[in-house]
């Protein structure tokens, strides 16, 4: 028997409130110790799909499993331990008033307390490379600076999978290379939502197309990139004099 | 209108204080029925929001400005629990980081601009929407709404200002000026009040008010292009819960009668009346000796010749009268609902 | 009188002052003006010494006379009203230069620029020294309910990003050549309000999901502990104090 993959989502389906259905029965799982990108153009359903990962949004129908465990009104504390969310705005996820109380929220939501969680926020700290910003307040951050601060706010949670949206949006080319360095080095399972195509080529061996609110293709990123109709069917294009073989 | 220390006496300034916390505990009770654990975010949200549409100065008429209170606003987008929170945490954040607002006036400013412009705002607007239907009669009833509860918070003002005001200045005349004056700023706050909530109805009308339309069920597509109808209905929105601000209608009405006809009655006998009692009093208040005059001075806190001590008094009373009306209203609503747990703490500034 | 806001009033520094516990120069300050609010407006000298022991207190935290002049601007529109109020006030009458001023309503203006102006100045001293999250920390062990000390909180956290997401609003007003004249331009303005809302609301939700998604359910742990020694609640205690031995004594001379 192997271990349970990190993520497993079947036939999963949900509608918002005002009627407009995002996903129509999405399937795929990610094993542990994979980076996996989630490709997709805008209104694809990425966002609503991440969503589910954490039990934030109920499924309306079909089910969501990270490492075993179904998500569920019962499994909610245990699964947002598992499953770490990195939004696209780091605004919205830096929301207390320094970094340290920041990175701090999430243990100490666990119930950690006093020398292990300062050790947590610290260890957490080091791993992206801030930890001279301890005591500063993130709207003095740079947003490179403000979107690594928040990588560290789920690693301190020490997750199953890192689940990151958007993550190289809005940084410049440095920013972006550190952050992809960063990632690299993570002993974590990556999901990793993007449009940014080179950027999943760097980070990870396989991506998924979600588009209409289904997996439209799965398998080795390379081999996805290489696929020019599948693409275009799509709505990704690759940036001009780039080639993914 | 951030009310400064010392405007007025400490009477009337503590028994305000009494009924801005009182208020608010009320309505951090509210708040939680409205948000539930989104409180804080939303509420701190919305709060961010106040402050920076208060910013927003807006020509009323020729070469005067007039700004924000956006107490009825706030009330609308996010119901009155809500808003009295945001105004009061506006006012609260004023006082302490920008020194805007008088620490002991605090009672004050939270009373006026928190709890009286969003009561009668609320008031006023479900008055309206109670009897017409439609996106234009909540825009309509918006701007008469945000019109009416200026005019009101400054009446509450003057009423205040005769209670325990500090200045010898005829009741008449600051229940006319500041009436008037902001009957003018009304407009303003009524037009743009009206815009933005037609604005935000035309983008996410979920946002405003309990309009939310029908959903259709799930549909599941396979990948070989099948479709399947599923029993289940779209998730409820996690957002608005069950509101219930019943109680605000009658309490609004009553505080809106209440200035009405309080500031009037003395708005219209005061010529008279207040110089007659001050002249019977003969200003009996201990002489100080001073330069400006040999004529001896009223006392201070000595108001339009009402001795400190009553006018505290009817202050303490009147506001006492209001801050427990308020709280039993709601206490025995919450009782009756099986909802009766802690009432709150209070503000202790 | 929403202008000016955006100017931040700490200044960081250590010093006495600085370091002393928030819920203590809270208690301060609070019970400063409540002492100054309570004196007769017609012990002058009283006001004066209260005036000297704010300056011993800006002396020890180290904040320019300058600074504090410039941060008085939030009392402008009260003076406008207080000098107006000799003109409006009733009663016995004096003639001044030419101008007939109402004797109550001079006191009265005297009274209000007064206790205005040292509690405008005592705050501005609190804001100086003390940084904003741990004020309203300091507020909470006072006993403010923690959920008004969370929302304070969120909004001291967002103001300068939603500050900002308007600038860039009317920037683009502007930048497509409008600007704000007179009535008939408000809706304009309140659209952007509407948008801005809509944007702030969903900032909010946005945050709520951040929240929850890392282990959120209803109550913010507490990661700082506030804790006064009595030293310190001493040390604080000595403006109030002095203030409420002026004004006993002040009772005792009159």
């Amino acid at each position: 028997m192997t271990a349970p993959p990190s993520l497993e989502v079947s036939r999963l389906a949900y509608a918002y409130p005002d009627g407009t259905q995002a996903l129509f029965g999405v399937d795929f799982r990610v094993e542990r110790g994979e980076r996996v990108a989630l490709l997709g153009p805008n209104g694809a359903g990425k966002t609503t799909l991440v969503m589910h990962l954490n039990g934030i949004l109920t499924a309306g129908h079909g089910t969501v499993a990270v490492a075993g465990l179904p998500v569920g009104k019962g499994s909610l504390k245990e699964i947002r331990r598992r499953v770490g969310l990195v939004f696209q705005d780091p605004d919205d996820q830096l929301f207390m008033p320094s970094v340290r109380e920041d990175v701090a929220f999430g243990p100490a939501n666990l119930g950690v307390t006093g020398e292990e969680l300062e050790r947590r926020v610290k260890d957490a700290l080091e791993r992206v490379g801030m930890l001279e910003t301890i005591d500063r307040p993130p709207h003095h951050l740079s947003f490179g600076q403000r979107r690594r601060v928040a990588v560290a706010t789920v690693l301190a949670m020490e997750p199953e999978i890192l689940v990151l949206d958007e993550p190289s949006s809005n940084l410049d080319p440095a920013s972006r290379r550190e952050l992809a360095e960063i990632l690299r080095g993570l002993d974590v399972t990556v999901l990793m939502v993007t449009h940014d195509l080179p950027y999943a080529l760097e980070l990870c061996e396989r991506s998924l197309i979600l588009s209409g609110g289904v997996i439209a293709a799965d398998g080795p990123t390379r081999k996805i990139l290489a696929d020019a109709d599948l693409l275009a069917d799509h709505r990704l294009e690759l940036p001009y004099g780039f080639a993914a073989s | 209108m951030h009310v400064p220390d010392g405007f007025f006496n400490a009477a009337v300034s503590l028994s305000a204080g009494v009924v801005a916390a009182a208020g608010v505990a009320v309505c951090l009770r509210g708040a939680r029925r409205e948000l539930d654990d989104r409180t804080a975010p939303m509420a701190g949200l919305v709060a961010a929001f106040v402050f920076a549409v208060q910013m927003l100065n807006f020509p009323v008429a020729a070469g005067t400005s007039g700004h924000l209170l956006g107490g009825a606003l706030a009330a609308i987008l996010v119901g009155p629990y809500t808003a009295v929170l945001c105004v009061a945490v506006v006012l609260l954040v004023q006082g302490f980081f920008f020194a805007d607002g008088g620490l002991t006036a605090l009672g004050v400013n939270i009373t006026l601009m928190g709890v009286v412009a969003v009561l009668v705002g609320w008031g006023v607007f479900r008055l309206i929407t109670r009897s017409l239907r439609g996106r234009g009669a909540v825009v309509a009833a918006s701007f008469v709404a945000a019109l009416v509860s200026v005019p009101a918070t400054a009446l509450a003002f003057t009423l205040l200002f005769w209670l325990g005001g500090t200045a010898p200045v005829e009741i008449g005349t600051v229940a006319a000026a500041m009436g008037g004056v902001h009957l003018l700023i009304g407009i303003g706050e009524g037009l743009i009040t009206a815009v933005t909530v037609s604005t935000v109805l035309a983008i996410r009308p979920d946002l405003v008010y309990g309009a939310r339309e029908l959903a259709a069920p799930l549909v599941l597509r396979g990948a070989g292009g099948d479709v399947t109808v599923t029993s289940e209905s779209p998730a409820p929105t996690a957002p608005v819960a069950a509101r219930r601000p019943g109680w605000f209608l009658p309490a609004g009405i009553a505080v809106a009668a209440l200035l009405a006809g309080v500031v009037s009655f003395y708005a219209s006998s005061s010529p008279d009346g207040l110089e007659r009692v001050a002249e019977d009093k003969g200003f009996s208040g201990q002489a100080a000796d001073h330069s400006l005059g040999e004529q001896p001075l009223a006392d201070y806190g000595d108001v339009g010749g009402i001795p400190v001590g009553v006018a505290g008094l009817i202050g303490v009373g009147v506001t006492l009268a209001v801050g427990g009306g308020l709280f039993f209203t709601v206490r025995r609503r919450d009782e009756g609902s099986g909802r009766g747990e802690d009432s709150g703490r209070k503000v202790s500034v | 009188m929403g202008a000016g806001h955006h100017h931040r009033l700490h200044r960081p520094g250590d010093t006495l002052v600085h370091r002393l516990p928030p819920q203590c120069k809270l208690a301060a300050v609070a019970g400063f003006a409540l002492v100054v609010v309570a004196t007769p407006r017609e012990w002058f000298w009283a006001f004066g010494l209260y005036a000297v022991l704010l300056a011993a207190v800006a002396v020890a935290a180290r904040v320019p006379a300058g600074f504090l002049l410039r941060r008085m601007v939030v009392e402008v529109p009260f003076v406008v009203f207080a000098l107006a109020i000799p003109f409006i006030g009733i009663g016995e009458r004096v003639t001044f230069m030419g101008l007939s001023l109402s004797v109550a309503g001079l006191w009265a203006a005297w009274n209000i620029l007064a206790k205005a102006t040292l509690g405008v100045v005592a705050s501005v001293l609190l804001a100086a020294t003390t940084e904003p999250r741990l004020i309203l920390l300091g507020a909470q062990r006072l006993r403010l309910p923690p959920m008004l000390v969370q929302i304070a909180m969120f909004m001291l956290r967002y103001l300068d990003v939603i500050l900002e997401e308007m600038r860039r609003m009317r920037v683009a007003r502007e930048s497509r050549g409008f600007v704000a004249r007179d009535v008939r331009h408000i809706p304009v303005i309140a659209r952007s309000a509407g948008a801005l809302f809509i944007r702030s609301y969903e900032r909010g939700e946005r945050v709520h999901l951040a929240m929850l998604s890392r282990g959120y359910t209803g109550s913010m742990p507490v990661i700082q502990d506030l804790s006064a020694a009595s030293r310190q609640w001493l040390v604080a205690g000595m403006l109030p104090g002095a203030a409420l031995a002026v004004l006993l004594g002040s009772w005792g001379v009159a």
